[in-house]
């Protein structure tokens, strides 16, 4: 672009004067902004136009600047109200969105821990059920003890044997069923007290003449066991039982001051 | 002052920025009000309205569109055409002049005060009849180039020309 040739157009006059359309005027600007010479050119007109016009002027206006700015603050003063009445209004609806949206945030909080809530509320349920299973299988365990124990009672061939309180313990007692053909004892000990800690009861078979005592072992879940019977493996010719108190793991022959009961074997059942 | 800024903080409604601009232009624009309405109770009406609404309207300024002065100069121009075709000033239609700027600066006696004013009025008595009627169309009436061609029945281009040389002389006594 010829600047000079731009310049001396007269087109910068008009940028001043307001006579050019919109668009020009928005070419024109973008090329002040890119040649400053222009741009120096319309400050020079302007300041020229400026004198000019003023000089038309008889020049006593200054005090008028007084009056127009009281005529704002009075435009301002008059608008004042419809602002604050259109901003009470925007407060209105600011604060009732707030309000929507607090309301909103509780609620759904308020789902949330609902939701929680019923979930472990499904949990505990879930484990109530699985405990009551637990029961159920516990119950059927029992039964089927049970019926076996009633099996086992009705048997001819087990042979029963009470073992009487000895000595300090003649207020305890306890019953041997003694199923020759299984080699097997079932002893209920539903008699006996609960053993003091670290002591055990073991369980002896005996032969009279001589008298030998034979260990068929110590019952280490008495406290555990709930009713107190006890399946204990014995192929000894056994002619009498008797249950001792001993230290945790057993002792090799009965500490007899401890024996609590004992009982022999009707030879003639 | 950068003026440019200076309008930038008047946009942001400083007052004190107002104040200022009002100090740089309302010379100006009471001259082209008054050469307008021709009366100088109206034109101080007028003024006022016209700053009132400028400082109301300042959003509605951007530089894209033009100068920050002829923005303004636009709206005095319009406010008093807006007066004088108004229904009242009709009835007093005899008193309106048809003189331009020659005539309102040739009648003031202040002008003798300053030095620019001493060489505006000298370099106005020496205008051409051309340049004293393009320049009163084109600055103080607010005619586009092509109303001011029709209006005084010269070529577009020729308008721009010879408002140019117009001008070039009055920049050469203010800016000296």
């Amino acid at each position: 672009m010829d600047k000079n040739h731009y310049i001396s157009s007269g087109i910068l006059e008009l940028y001043v004067a307001g006579a050019l359309s919109e668009k020009e005027n928005a070419e024109v600007y973008a090329l002040l902004q890119k040649y400053p010479e222009l741009l120096q050119e319309v400050l020079e007109i302007e300041g020229a136009v400026v004198a000019l016009t003023a000089a038309t002027s008889h020049g006593k206006t200054q005090h008028l600047l007084k009056s127009i700015k009281t005529k704002i603050n009075n435009a301002e003063h008059t608008i004042t109200p419809t602002i604050t009445l259109q901003k009470q209004n925007y407060n209105w609806a600011t604060y009732s969105g707030w309000a929507a949206a607090l309301v909103l945030g509780v609620g759904l909080t308020w789902m949330v821990l609902q939701n929680k809530n019923l979930q472990s509320r499904i949990e505990i349920s879930n484990t109530q059920q699985s405990l009551l299973e637990i029961q159920i299988e516990n119950a059927k365990l029992n039964l089927n003890e049970a019926n076996s124990l009633i099996s086992i009672l009705r048997d001819d061939a087990i042979t029963k044997i009470d073992l009487g309180g000895q000595g300090h313990f003649t207020a305890t007692y306890a019953k041997v069923y003694w199923d020759k053909d299984q080699q097997r004892i079932f002893l209920d000990a539903e008699g006996l007290p609960e053993p003091p800690k670290g002591k055990v009861y073991q369980v002896w078979s005996l032969t009279l003449a001589p008298l030998a005592p034979t260990s068929l072992g110590t019952i280490t879940n008495f406290s555990d066991d709930t009713n107190k019977i006890f399946e204990i493996s014995n192929p000894n010719k056994s002619e009498a039982f008797g249950i001792t108190l001993e230290p945790l793991g057993g002792s090799k022959t009965p500490t007899m001051d401890q024996l609590y009961v004992l009982g022999t074997v009707n030879s003639t059942s | 002052m950068d003026l440019e800024k200076l309008v930038e903080q008047f946009k942001a409604k400083d007052i004190q920025a107002f104040e200022k601009l009002y100090e740089m232009y309302h010379h100006s624009i009471h001259g082209v009000i008054v050469n307008i309405v021709k009366k100088h109770d109206v034109a101080e009406e007028v003024m006022q309205d016209v700053f009132v609404k400028i400082w109301q309207k300042s959003d509605s300024y951007s530089k894209q569109k033009g100068r920050f002065f002829t923005w303004i100069l636009n709206i005095a121009r319009n406010a008093a055409i807006d007066t004088v075709r108004s229904k009242g000033y009709k009835t007093e239609k005899q008193n309106l002049s048809t003189d331009s700027f020659v005539d309102t600066i040739a009648g003031h006696d202040r002008l003798e005060h300053t030095t620019d004013a001493i060489g505006i009025k000298k370099f106005v008595e020496q205008l051409t009849e051309t340049c004293k009627a393009i320049i009163d169309l084109l600055y103080f009436k607010g005619f586009t180039q092509s109303e001011a061609s029709e209006t005084l029945e010269i070529p577009i281009g020729t308008v721009k020309t010879r408002n140019r040389s117009c001008i070039k002389s009055l920049r050469a006594i203010v800016l000296r």
